[in-house]
């Protein structure tokens, strides 16, 4: 791979990092050590900035009044955006908004208007709900839900689990078993409205990642009309491939960038502090953790951009992304485990974020596909498709 | 984890408060009738925890209330869950947490 970021690119990144340093680590002092949000006036004044910077939305195609930023640029810009406390699952606190759920890009022209163009405006919230408690690393065999014909619509039954935001959604889409004899070519994709009869959100999951929470969704005889299908009948879980296959490169990139931050406090502990006389960066124990994190950063980079110039280049990309997110979450663990022993007991301390990045990156090991399903992809690309 | 806590209630004095750990966790305040009024959280900010959360509580309330306190490091979203739970048993937050419910979501609990 030959790369090297163009003069606009750099002038980027170097806006995006100033804002980081100077908007949201102030901010982020002040906020207690596991929060995912801002306070509303300091998120809201941080958002008129991101758009005064031409960077509001940057996920956001042209066509729907995104600032037209190729994947690359945005992957360049998702290292920086999370090189901070909250950055790994809240980059920058979403103070340069967000594509939303990327599928309603597909949507017809009324659910746009119902549903995506709201959404884009930050006046909607939606919440993606595909895994199931019967499994999430397989959801094409795993889905249990299922949707009956049911006079003119449709009746949803079953579970979900490991959803985000479904309680504060005001819609989220929901992937259920339509044709149970199809298998994959059997899932259909439903727009469900928050207060639809039948639609509960049971239960708050709580996990390692305390700053936010999953829920549990119910859905008992939820009636949905054909008009809240979204995409085609039978064909909802190209739907949820698509989305998982791209999602995987800012994945990546938020490792990276934890990564980097890490590692930069690490080097910086090291030639700090002392220990029997002599700086914990002249000890070879100590220069080869860190060595072994630059090693893993830049892998993880070079993989990552690796992907991303092939999506812009609108080559096939699924084993590239599956090789970032798989180096960039073990590498990003790694990274952090290691300026965790090198900072010694404040490592572990609440006062700095490597315990929050420690507890978070280890989920990213298992989220958006866990590490064996990425092998899994790579080794289909290896030996061929009917490798199993 | 239950989704209500449902231990015993304990008289808020300066000594029952002074006797709490100072770990992290959620705790609920009821009035004399057995009322919640609070749910609140001993945040890694406080300088004792629950402990510290405690005793600012009792300042600023004074006495006749009761507490309960579960530790718990997951205090943000346990804390989210416990409004939750009340607001779908009660139909409304508790009175000291009025300012909250602009952020909360909106669960029916089995």
């Amino acid at each position: 791979m030959d790369f090297e970021p163009t003069e606009e690119q750099k002038m980027l990144v170097e806006g995006v990092r100033r804002f980081v340093r100077e908007e949201i680590v102030p901010l982020e002092e002040k906020l207690d050590p596991d929060a995912s949000e801002l306070p509303p006036e300091d998120h809201q004044r941080l958002v008129e900035k991101t758009k005064a910077m031409g960077l509001y939305g940057i996920d956001i195609p042209k066509q729907f009044g995104g600032p037209d930023i190729d994947i690359v640029t945005r992957t360049l810009l998702a290292i920086e955006m999370s090189q901070h406390r909250g950055g790994l699952y809240v980059p920058c606190y979403g103070t340069f908004g967000g594509a939303g759920l990327a599928q309603l890009f597909e949507a017809n022209d009324e659910q746009k208007e119902k549903y995506l163009f709201p959404t884009l405006r930050g006046e909607k919230k939606a919440f993606f709900g595909l895994t199931e408690p019967s499994g999430g690393s397989d959801p094409a065999r795993a889905i249990r839900t299922r949707a009956v014909r049911s006079g003119n619509g449709w009746s949803i039954t079953g579970r979900k689990i490991f959803i985000s935001g479904a309680d504060r959604a005001d819609y989220g889409i929901v992937f259920a078993r339509t044709a149970p004899e199809q298998g994959r070519e059997g899932i259909t994709c439903f727009i469900v409205d928050k207060g639809t009869p039948g639609f509960h959100v049971r239960r708050v999951v709580h996990t390692l990642r305390s700053s936010s929470y999953a829920t549990e969704l119910e859905f008992d005889d939820c009636k949905v009309t054909d008009g809240q299908i979204l995409g085609e009948l039978n064909k909802g879980f190209a739907i949820a491939n698509d989305r998982l296959s791209r999602q995987r490169i800012p994945y990546a990139a938020a490792c990276i960038g934890v990564a980097i931050k890490a590692q930069q406090m690490a080097v910086e502990w090291s030639k700090m502090r002392e220990t029997f006389g002599a700086r914990l960066s002249d000890r070879q124990a100590i220069q080869w953790m860190l060595v072994d994190n630059e090693i893993d950063i830049r892998t993880a980079r070079y993989f990552t951009l690796a992907a991303a110039l092939k999506a812009r280049a609108n080559q096939p990309f699924r084993t590239e992304a599956a090789m970032a997110k798989l180096i960039a979450t073990e590498g990003g663990g790694r990274v952090v485990d290691r300026a965790m022993q090198i900072h010694g007991g404040m490592g572990v301390t609440k006062d700095l974020p490597l315990e929050r990045w420690y507890r978070e990156m280890r989920i990213r090991r298992i989220g958006e596909g866990p590490s064996e399903v990425q092998r899994m992809l790579i080794a289909r690309e290896i030996l061929g498709s009917k490798a199993r | 984890m239950h989704q209500r806590l449902d231990k015993p209630w304990i008289e808020l004095t300066g000594e029952t408060a002074a006797r709490l750990p100072g770990q992290l966790g959620v705790y609920q305040i009821a009035d004399a009738s057995g009322r919640i009024v609070k749910i609140g959280t001993g945040d890694a900010r406080q300088p004792f925890g629950l402990r510290s959360a405690l005793q600012a509580e009792l300042a600023t309330l004074g006495p006749g209330h009761r507490f309960r306190v579960e530790i718990n490091q997951m205090y943000r979203t346990r804390w989210a869950e416990l409004l939750m739970v009340h607001r779908a048993d009660h139909g409304e937050l508790p009175s000291g947490n009025a300012a909250d419910g602009a952020r909360l979501g909106v669960l029916s609990p089995s």
